[in-house]
């Protein structure tokens, strides 16, 4: 399982995205790959990837790809990291 | 890497521009960056949008490494009434934080360190309170030795 945390810059909100997905995958009791990607080189990166997590305006820069794209509003709410993610693991 | 001058209460900003200006400038008389981060900071919002705004009233405003980043850093700026970056579920935005690194690694640990602080609903609700920067150096204090706020 490798999760693409799709931010900006690759430096602030990817970091934490990652940080919150990691989180979430140890309550979850579940082991991935989390690399983060800026939107730059994420289309290309998407081609390897089994989940994008994301905001909703970048996801907007990714319609079209392979992955499923789940989006996070807030950052520093786990619960809603859990959610969307078991939701996603669910269905892939 | 949040250094006593890069902490700024009661500031008033009309709109999302004026605020990262503020944010930036703090940045600049703090040492951590250069005057033309600033911009950057603020095209990045005009480029990709607010996708900074990470949580309600909290926008980690940041752009990519560059020459004009002098070391890694933060601020963290109060705005004295918010302002609407145009989110759609966490405007509007009162809590400011600064980030700026000369490369992708350096401040991973503080941002780490931030982000867990910014989880803690009694801390992230001190800061949105503080009235002074010694109010705000005091959540920092109490998130690093007891993980709260409370």
């Amino acid at each position: 399982m490798k999760i693409l945390a799709v931010c900006g810059m690759g430096l602030g909100s990817g970091l934490l995205l990652r940080m919150q997905v990691e989180k979430a995958l140890q309550r979850l009791g579940m082991h991935a790959d989390v690399t983060v990607a800026d939107i730059g080189v994420a289309r290309a990166m998407a081609q390897t990837a089994d989940l994008i997590v994301t905001t909703r305006e970048l996801a907007e820069h990714l319609q079209g790809v392979k992955p499923k794209v789940i989006t996070i509003s807030n950052f520093v709410d786990l619960e809603e990291m859990v959610r969307k993610l078991k939701e996603a693991l669910q269905e892939t | 890497m949040i250094p006593e001058e890069a902490i700024r209460v009661g500031v008033s900003a009309p709109d999302w521009r004026a605020a990262l200006l503020a944010c930036g400038e703090v940045m600049v008389n703090a040492g951590i960056v250069d005057p033309p981060y600033i911009d950057q900071m603020i095209a990045t919002v005009e480029e990709l949008g607010p996708y900074i705004v990470i949580a309600p009233g909290i926008a980690l405003a940041h752009a990519k490494p560059s020459p004009a980043v002098r070391r890694p850093g933060f601020s963290i700026i109060v705005l004295d009434s918010p302002v609407y970056f145009g989110h759609p579920e966490n405007d509007p935005v009162r809590l400011i934080i600064g980030l700026a690194s000369p490369d992708p690694h350096s401040h991973v640990q503080a941002l780490a360190a931030i982000a867990e602080m910014l989880s803690d609903d009694s801390c992230r609700a001190a800061l949105f309170d503080a009235t002074t920067p010694l109010d705000v150096r005091r959540v920092l204090r109490s998130f690093s030795e007891r993980g709260s706020c409370a």
